[in-house]
Order: structure tokens, then sequence, then C-alpha cells
């Protein structure tokens, strides 16, 4: 599974990175740092960051596979 | 059926964010034709933002950015497609995208009349209407035989991650970036973090001014001094130079200054990936392809053609908050809004289609701030500090042209940047009044010049440019009848 944060919509609010800290990081005040590649065993901490984002800003999903049709 | 906007052949050109966001947003308006995405890249999408941040710093491998999708729609039981893995055990199971991807096949052309894409490989795609998402490249070193020296480097494509990170992870003595826009920014900063000693070169007066404007990128100035960076404004690159064995050693300075170092990047802006738009007779041209709000692209006679649609990076489209001017714009934010309006407006009649309109917006996390920008900054006269202060890097600056506020910066105060938004929307009066921003009086009493600088005496390119209405030089060519 991948991540992909719209940092556009981000505000630093920081819920991901109490949930999945793993994953999501917050080196500054507000630049958040996120591994876009989700571990397995961060897969449900991930999705429950998503769901708790206030601005909705974390897609999960899977990435087009490279022999796709 | 032909008439039925539903069906029939969509090809994308571009597999990056646009080409895919596109792709999905086709399915979820109902479009049930063949749908063919063409990318030059082997790789499927992959997002560019982490190659110049968590790639460099080696918190993440340039293999893992690929994009994930958005979930289809839901599976509806009457639909002969297979079965997609659901997002969530427990959750409904979507559709997964159904298209086909060609990727690592370059397009070399496009035949209006005979509505036709060629490609590398010989093949040829019919289509009924086409989207030209094909993005930028990184603009190169212009001397070739310097260009291919051993350790000179560009970053644009996931491949450019891969080996700059490793090089970096190699430690090495000093790091060249030649050009302090954004990505140049970005690495000298990912350059810093990893504790390794980097020179950065920029003919302009300050980082970030072709986006920022000068009074603004003095922060920026700031921001690279105290985390070390040996910063050289106002000098431009002459030479690299090579050892016997071609390998990169260091770099001669309009100044008369030499630079020993054993790894460079040129961070020069990009190049918009027009080239094979050439003989096709579309508005194509150094600042991408022309396009009406709606997306629907312009020939080289300024006439909108009814077919072919550019969303992203290559698109230059008017905007009524700036004048009307046609807007350049190498944001991410702008590559997903406007795949998703140009892939409506392919699928519905015309009275329904919707313009592109959404607000400019941008950011960049460097040397630990985050900087975000909302509207156009280039497109101002003056600015002034609205909240918070230089000297503790969390402010929002908000700029005006003629009297009207026409973009705002925040550095570490984005949650502020949608009041700033709506303000540019509403054409609201600048300098803001005490009351505009929360009854927080300006921090600056009076505004000062924004100070945007000609764009040519940059090393970077702006991230946004303001084309005006000039046609490009292809309308100047008439073809003979026949």
């Amino acid at each position: 599974m991948q991540i992909v944060v719209d940092l556009t919509r981000c505000q630093a609010y920081a819920q991901c990175v109490f949930l999945a800290p793993q994953v999501f990081s917050l080196p500054g005040e507000e630049a958040l740092l996120y591994r876009p590649a989700v571990p397995d065993d961060q897969l449900e901490r991930v999705h429950q960051a998503a769901a708790a984002c206030p601005v909705q800003a974390i897609l999960v999903g899977e990435e087009v596979s490279s022999g796709a049709r | 059926m032909p008439g039925d906007l539903r069906d029939g052949r969509i090809v994308i050109v571009g597999a990056s964010l646009a080409g895919l966001r596109a792709a999905e947003t086709l399915r979820e308006k109902g479009f049930t034709g063949s749908l063919t995405v063409v990318g030059e890249e082997p790789h499927p999408p992959y997002d560019r933002p982490p190659l110049s941040k968590q790639v460099l710093l080696g918190m993440a491998a340039a293999d893992t950015t690929g994009l994930p999708m958005r979930p289809g729609p839901p599976m509806s039981p009457d639909l002969p497609m297979r079965p997609g893995p659901p997002m969530r055990p427990g959750l409904p199971t979507r559709q997964p995208l159904d298209a086909d991807w060609r990727l690592g096949v370059r397009a070399t052309g496009l035949d209006l009349d005979g509505k036709r894409i060629l490609l590398a490989d010989g093949d040829s795609l019919p289509y009924d209407r086409l989207l030209i998402a094909t993005g930028t490249r990184a603009r190169p070193w212009p001397r070739p035989e310097q260009a291919a020296l051993e350790g000179v480097l560009t970053l644009r494509t996931r491949d450019d991650a891969a080996r700059l990170a490793d090089r970096l992870a190699a430690g090495p003595r000093r790091v060249l970036v030649i050009g302090a826009g954004f990505t140049g920014s970005e690495i000298a900063s990912a350059c810093r973090e990893r504790g390794l000693p980097v020179t950065v070169a920029e003919r302009g007066t300050a980082p970030l001014v072709g986006a920022l404007g000068g009074t603004l990128a003095k922060l920026a100035t700031g921001l690279h001094r105290a985390h070390g960076v040996d910063l050289r404004c106002g000098v431009t690159v002459t030479d690299l130079r090579g050892d016997d064995s071609g390998r990169f050693t260091g770099a001669d300075l309009s100044d008369g200054d030499r630079i020993d170092a054993d790894l460079c990047v040129v961070a020069l802006g990009a190049v918009r990936n027009v080239e094979w738009l050439a003989d096709s007779g579309l508005a194509a041209g150094t600042h991408g392809v022309a396009c009406d709000a709606g997306c629907r692209a312009f020939d080289m006679y300024g006439i909108v053609t009814d077919d072919v649609f550019v969303a992203g990076d290559v698109s230059r489209f008017p905007h009524p908050l700036f004048d009307y001017q046609m807007l350049s714009l190498e944001h991410w934010g702008n590559a997903v809004e406007q795949a998703e309006v140009a892939a409506h407006n392919m699928v519905t009649p015309e009275p329904r289609r919707r313009p592109h309109l959404a607000v400019p917006v941008f950011w960049s996390n460097q040397f630990g701030v985050n900087i975000k920008s909302v509207g156009v900054p280039t497109f101002s006269d003056q600015v002034v500090i609205a909240q918070g202060s230089l000297r503790d890097r969390r402010l929002v600056a908000v700029y005006g042209y003629r009297g009207r506020i026409t973009a705002a910066v925040t550095v570490n105060m984005a949650k502020w940047l949608e009041h700033y938004q709506r303000l540019i929307e509403t054409a609201a009066p600048f300098p803001p009044g005490p009351g505009a921003a929360d009854g927080h009086p300006l921090v600056t009493e009076f505004p000062l010049p924004s100070d945007v600088p000609d764009p040519k005496g940059l090393s970077h390119g702006p991230t946004v440019a303001l084309t005006g209405h000039l046609p490009d030089r292809r309308l100047t060519v008439v073809r003979p009848a026949g």
C-alpha cells in the first residue's frame, strides 16, 4: 500500500504523527515528512491516521502495478 | 455510439500525477470507453515532491514513491469487471482503474487531422479525445560535454533521485548546487541535514527570488546562511571542470572564484515537454501548450480545439484573477485540479463544462520551515508582513497589485492560508486592514516594493510564469494549404 499526502491541504495538525509515528514525522513546526510505501504492519495505523486527519489530506491506496493493463 | 461522450477512445499522453488523476476522474464520471495512458518512463505514476526531500535524506528509497490510486466507484454487480481489493477489510469492494498503461514508450507526434498519436516504437494510437499531460523535464547544463561529466546530475525523475541519493550517501567532499529555486534550495537543505558541505550558486539576488520577489527572498538568504550553506548570489557558473578520467572536480564562477567540489546538481528549472507537438499545429511553445479555462487546447491560430485537452505543468491557461494572463504553473495541486477539470469536460456536454479557476497554491519544506504560497506573488507591486516576524521565521506576507490582494506567503503559519485565499478570490483591498487578519495589527506599517525580478536574470526559472497574451512563435508559422 502507498500513501500520498496533499501538502497543499496539510496544516500540520500532526494527528498522523501521533497515530503512526513510524510513517509520519514532523521534524520542524510544520514540515511534514512521510514514508510513501507503508509497511504491512503499519497499515492499520495509517488507515486510522487518514481517517483522523482534520483536513483529509492523506490518501491510502494501491499503486498502478507495473505490468498493468 | 457516436455523440456519446461516455463512450469512444480516450488517450492520455503523460503518466504522472495529472495523467493518473485524469484517468481516475474519467472513470468516476462514467466514461466506459477505451482508455489508454502513455508514459515515457517505464515506471507507473509516482510522486515527485518526496524525491527532493525524503529520498535525499535516506528516509525512503526513490523506487517507493509510487502514487496511490484513488478508490474507484463501488463495485456494481451488473458490471462485468474484475473485482479489486477492498480498501480495508469490511469495506465494499471498489472497481479497479480500468486503463491500458503503455509505459516506457515516448509519444513522438500528434496527427490532428487523422486523430492519432505517434509513438517512438512505430505504433500509433487512434483517439476520439486526447489529454496532453506531458509535463516538464529538468533543464540540462547548457554545455553537453560538461553536463556529461561523471558527478554532474539533475533532479526531476525517480531515477535521477536514486542516483543523487546514492551519491549523497557516499559522502562527497562538497556538493555544488547551481540554481537556488525550490528544487535547488531543497537539495541544499538535504545536504546540510546530512552534514555535507554545500555551495549554492544563483544568478539572481537571493534564493527563491523568482517565486517570492526580492523582499521576502531575504528570508531565504537567511535560512541558507543560518544552516551553513556557502551561498553565492549574483554570480553565474561559467564552466564545469573535470579531470582526465571525466570526473567532475569543480566549477568556475563569473566573479573569478573557483569552487572545488566532487558532486554537482544542476537545478536550472524546467523545460516543457512540447517538442513532440512541434508539427502538430497546436499552440505549443516554450511556455507550454496554450488552452482555455476549460482545458481545451488552442491551435496555432488561436482557435480552440474540440477534442484536445491539456493539464498539468505543460499547460498554459488564462486566469481571471490575474487579468486573464496566461499562467504556466509547476504545482502539484494544479496538476490534480486541472486534470480533474479536463477529465470532467472531456465527458460532459458543453453547457455543463467547468472552468479551471483554482487559485494557485504551492509549498516547500526546506531548512526545517514550511513555506506555502497562495495566489501569484510575482503578480504584485507591493508586499507587507501582515503577521509574525522575519526574525522568528514565522510570518504571513501579503502581496498586492494596484491596491488589491493577489497573493500571500506563509512561513510556518500554514493555517492562515485559507483566510488569505478568500481575500484573493474576492479581490480584497491591499494592504489588508487590521481586521483582515482576525484583528491582528499589521506587522509592517507600510507596504514595501515586492521587488519581482525579471526571470531572465535568474538561474532558476519561476515556478509560476505569467506569459501574457502574447502568442508563441508558432503563431507566426502559416502552412500552405494542401
